[in-house]
């Protein structure tokens, strides 16, 4: 009999890379936030963490005088940036100990989606405690906005964004060095001081009723001139050796 | 010129400065030297 | 005497012994460098070279240190930047090299513009710093490539040259921000200007060029000796790779 013989083929495999990289950013997305609501320990840290911050600099500075409602919109972002940096420090960190950066670079899914789904959800972590730290602010420094609020909402996404992008870049380079929690600010911060001077400038103006236009649109392009420049230097980073 | 202290201490500092760099570039240079002769025995 | 048989010599010369020319070039430049910088200094604090301020005094020549040593800064990460992108493109060594030479001495002039900012402004301002334009984008570009070094000291070898090509992109695309900033600051917060303001006296302008000159030299030679001890290091560790790789008995190897 000369039939050929039977060819075992193995059913395709759903090809990851095809898949949308909205979905799979979202999936990333889906499994961190799932991951950190059932850890309660992290959040239940996280909101002592806001509480104790505010307490702190309440006392450091003192909130009846007249130039600490002046600098108020310092201190805010100060304590915010802070806070983002614990918070970009813990979820790199589970990464780390699961070796889940590994999996990912092997995987054939893209790693921009990786990155945006680490970005957003750090976002969203930072903008809980900004959330929570904020009405302890008001109460404690008895805070009025004479300008529109809703600008100040605006300031506090864009600001939180800048932030939260390089953090999260840089967050991914200090794990592949030594002493990486003093890495993180280290790189961070010296890059954010023309958003933090922003941040805080247009948050001082907005809560004096004067103009902030200058410093909204100054950190809306660094937003975009920072989120295109970290979207097209991950898949360098995350595969650098 | 004028001795006036703040020029001098401007000028001394710059000085300082460059020298104290080309002299951690002269020892690291001479550290190595010294690997070199090692490595090659 | 016809110049053929003397170019013919020279390049026997050179082709037996090929580090003749180094052996050679560098010390010339070490001399000549000396040379101008020495006569840019002589410039700079004679009153037959600068003229004197009027309102500020000798005090000002403090000038014709500072602001080269920021523009040497500026060019030295500059150059940094574009062996940055190269090794992203090309992964070329010596532009890994390059970009760790230039970020250093970029380092050591800004250290200068910071110290002598300040020396300058307690005379003339009576404070010791001021939100300049020049002072504080250097102070944040200082910031900026001390982390850099950071991060080269703290990252594990073989990534260091990508790690930190990447954050000098970014810390490049920083800048344009960083002086935009600064100068919206500064118009609703006025500071003290540091420097002539507007026009300049051209005799002043030609010490302070003059100055530059020699510091650019100055920091092309260091750059260079550098540039020869990063080489000599790296190929001195592949050395000691390759002996303890061969199972070799390994020297003891100095404490970096």
């Amino acid at each position: 009999m000369n039939q050929p013989p039977a060819v075992h083929r193995t059913p395709a495999l759903p090809d990851a890379s095809q898949e949308s990289s909205g979905r799979i950013t979202r999936a990333t997305l889906l499994k961190d936030l799932r991951l950190e609501w059932r850890s309660k320990d992290a959040i239940n840290s996280m909101l002592f963490f806001s509480l104790l911050v505010v307490v702190v600099f309440s006392f450091s500075f003192d909130p009846s005088a007249e130039e600490s409602r002046q600098i108020a919109g310092g201190l805010i972002w100060v304590a915010f940036l802070f806070a983002a940096v614990v918070a970009l420090n813990q979820t790199w960190a589970r990464e780390l100990r699961n070796q889940v950066l590994d999996a990912y670079r092997v995987s054939p899914a893209p790693p921009n989606s990786l990155f945006v789904a680490k970005v957003l959800g750090n976002f969203i972590f930072v903008a809980v405690l900004e959330a929570l730290m904020t009405p302890l602010f008001i109460m404690f420094y008895r805070l009025r906005s004479l300008g529109p609020a809703w600008q100040l909402l605006l300031v506090a996404a864009f600001g939180t964004w800048a932030l939260v992008v390089n953090g999260t870049f840089f967050a991914a380079m200090s794990i592949r060095t030594r002493s990486r929690e003093i890495m993180l600010p280290l790189l961070l911060f010296p890059i954010s001081i023309p958003a933090i001077l922003a941040m805080v400038q247009a948050t001082s103006a907005i809560l004096n009723g004067e103009g902030a236009r200058f410093w909204i649109v100054l950190l809306a392009t660094y937003d975009l001139v920072f989120t295109t420049g970290c979207l097209l230097l991950f898949e360098t980073v995350l595969n650098a050796e | 010129m004028t001795a006036d202290p703040y020029l001098f201490a401007a000028y001394a500092a710059t000085w300082i400065i460059h020298i104290a760099y080309l002299t951690t570039i002269v020892r690291r240079y001479a550290r190595l030297k010294r690997e070199i002769e090692e490595l090659k025995k | 005497m016809s110049f053929e048989p003397r170019a013919l010599a020279l390049s026997k010369l050179v082709t037996r012994n090929p580090k003749l020319p180094m052996k050679i070039v560098f010390p010339i430049l070490v001399i000549l460098t000396g040379v101008l910088l020495s006569y840019a200094m002589y410039m700079a604090l004679s009153p037959n070279g600068a003229p004197t301020e009027q309102t500020m005094g000798m005090v000002q020549r403090i000038f014709y240190y500072h602001v080269p040593s920021a523009w040497t800064a500026f060019l030295l990460f500059f150059i940094n930047l574009g062996a940055s992108v190269y090794y992203l493109i090309r992964r070329c060594p010596t532009a890994d090299i390059l970009a760790l030479v230039t970020a250093e001495v970029g380092v050591v002039f800004c250290t200068v513009v910071l110290v002598t900012g300040p020396i300058w402004a307690r005379p003339v301002w009576g404070i010791w710093w001021t939100w300049d334009m020049r002072l504080t984008s250097t102070l944040v570009l200082w910031l900026i490539y001390v982390s850099y070094l950071f991060l080269r000291r703290f990252s594990s070898s073989g990534q260091t040259p990508v790690l930190a090509a990447a954050l000098a992109v970014l810390g490049a695309l920083c800048v344009p921000f960083v002086y935009f900033s600064i100068w919206f600051f500064r118009t609703q917060h006025p500071q003290p200007v540091m420097g002539n303001g507007g026009s300049i006296d051209p005799r002043m302008l030609h010490v302070l060029l003059l100055n530059w000159l020699a510091f650019s030299c100055f920091a092309f030679l260091v750059c260079w000796s550098r540039f020869r001890l990063e080489k000599l290091q790296r190929e001195v560790d592949e050395a000691h790779a390759m002996r303890s790789l061969l199972d070799e008995p390994a020297s003891p190897r100095s404490a970096r």
